[in-house]
């Protein structure tokens, strides 16, 4: 992609610019809305989880609005080649962003529930890890995209592979309790769906690096990005 | 569902060569306008020449029926094969090649004469109607083909000069079939249209294709786009990167493609 080069129509350029600025800005308040929900999780801050709940509606008119700006620059520009890739990964990423923030309002939520309840030993810190893991996978994403950097974008969906392995291990550690002492089945079955909105974002975000590979290079990235994910498969014990 | 038989129309499917060209070179005086182009031009496939102008894209075009024969400094070297005959070669007679490979121009030219003249006028001096019954069929037929008859066929004794411009630009296509070319070439024509007159002219070329090799010069862009299905993109007489429509306008090779198709300085 040529993206040194400018537009002979600067209001295009223009265009892209701010489509770009918006996906940044959307992109800021989905990390800020990953930590702070599982901050809020592990201190036990019902406050906080309540102000990530209400911030989700920033995000949404952010995707709102993208999609809008994205519809008008598709029919009055007609964009080719890297202009075109760029505008379809806009409308990907933005999804992809905003159903990072969904799980974020999701965590939260449920943290207002697990609040209720004693904590389940240390499993709060180790759900921060994660979310922590995915918070800087999405920084990298995006500091991918932004410079059409297709290798740290590979290197960001190498990366979910230890998102899914600490999924597997939380996912573990709460049947072993669960099976222990039924009293701790509500509070790690919140946990649970916790662990697994965590992984699911580790997905979106590579889904966003995948854009960054598709917008730099023209093609789909070479291999199928590894699965860890084994839940799927297990049997008690 | 999903429509597979679209899809299907817009696959790239390898079709035979109908135009060999082999280290083109051509020269007016000492400005050397193409350079060691290398293309094949495939039967029933329409093929879109762009590049910004001055390019060389109509020089090019007009090669491949010998139009720049007409012009007194202009050299063209290199092989040009219809169908494996060599079509600068000393035996092959230019009005003759020039009914195989027809075209159409970037204003509509009519002769000032009667709709039924300027279509009857080819398959006349070609020898290609029998007799007057023949030569009704020849007229009507073409005319179809230049979806134009329905407008037409009430006042085919009409001057063609009469009609409006889209009008007169698919009678221009209508003559241009009448003499049943291979190849037919159009060097901008659509850029004296209005866009529904465009339209029109763009679904004949889609149809034509079904029977023809279409090659259509054009400075759109988004037409290039709509009918062709092999894209060549021409810069300072070079050709920079000729592909399937879809990958160039998606995905093109050179970087001087993209900056031309994204509309960036280059």
């Amino acid at each position: 992609m040529n993206t040194t080069e400018q537009h002979i129509a600067s209001a295009f350029d223009r265009d892209l610019e701010a489509i770009q600025a918006n996906i940044m800005k959307m992109g800021g308040l989905v990390e800020a809305a990953i930590m702070s929900s599982a901050r809020s999780l592990e201190t036990r801050d019902e406050e906080l989880a309540q102000e990530v709940r209400a911030g989700d509606k920033a995000i949404d008119a952010l995707e709102d609005l993208i999609n809008e700006e994205t519809a008008r620059l598709i029919a009055l520009r007609a964009p080719t080649a890297g202009d075109l890739r760029l505008v379809l990964s806009v409308l990907k990423v933005s999804g992809n962003l905003e159903r990072i923030g969904d799980y974020s309002k999701n965590i939260a939520k449920r943290t207002g529930v697990l609040v209720q309840s004693p904590p389940v030993n240390d499993s709060a810190a180790a759900l921060r890890r994660m979310a922590r893991e995915v918070e800087l996978m999405l920084k990298d994403a995006l500091d991918a995209y932004i410079q059409r950097d297709a290798e740290l974008a590979q290197d960001v969906i190498n990366r979910d592979h230890e998102v899914d392995q600490m999924y597997n291990a939380l996912f573990r550690e709460f049947l072993t309790f669960m099976a222990e002492d039924p009293r701790n089945i509500t509070s790690c079955m919140h946990l649970h769906f916790i662990a697994k909105n965590i992984e699911r974002m580790g997905d979106h975000v590579t889904s966003i690096a995948e854009q960054v590979v598709y917008l730099v290079t023209g093609a789909r990235p070479e291999e199928a990005r590894p699965k860890a994910d084994t839940t799927s498969v297990v049997t008690e014990g | 569902m999903f429509d597979t038989q679209t899809h299907k129309d817009n696959a790239v499917e390898s079709k035979a060569t109908k135009i060999e060209c082999r280290d083109c070179q051509v020269y007016y005086g000492d400005t050397h306008a193409i350079k060691d182009v290398n293309v094949d031009i495939e039967d029933k496939t329409v093929t879109a020449f762009i590049g910004p102008s001055g390019c060389g894209k109509s020089t090019f075009l007009r090669c491949l029926n010998r139009m720049n024969d007409t012009i007194d400094i202009a050299r063209v070297m290199g092989s040009f094969k219809l169908d494996g005959e060599e079509i600068y070669d000393k035996r092959v007679d230019p009005v003759q090649l020039r009914a195989k490979v027809g075209m159409v121009f970037q204003k509509p030219n009519p002769f000032p004469k009667s709709i039924y003249d300027n279509v009857a006028y080819g398959p006349r001096i070609h020898g290609l109607a029998r007799n007057k019954a023949d030569l009704d069929e020849i007229v009507e037929k073409s005319l179809r083909r230049g979806a134009i008859w329905d407008e037409v066929k009430d006042r085919l004794d009409a001057p063609g000069t009469g009609l409006s411009g889209g009008q007169q630009q698919r009678l221009c296509i209508a003559r241009a079939v009448a003499t049943e070319p291979e190849v037919l070439l159009m060097d901008e024509p659509c850029s004296a249209l209005d866009p529904i007159a465009t339209a029109q002219v763009e679904e004949l070329i889609d149809e034509l294709r079904q029977r023809y090799s279409v090659v259509i010069v054009t400075h759109s862009m988004q037409q290039a786009a709509r009918v062709s299905q092999k894209t060549a993109f021409f810069h300072l007489g070079n050709l920079v990167e000729f592909g399937e429509t879809g990958q160039i306008f998606t995905n093109p090779e050179d970087p001087r493609t993209e900056s031309y198709i994204t509309g960036r300085i280059g």
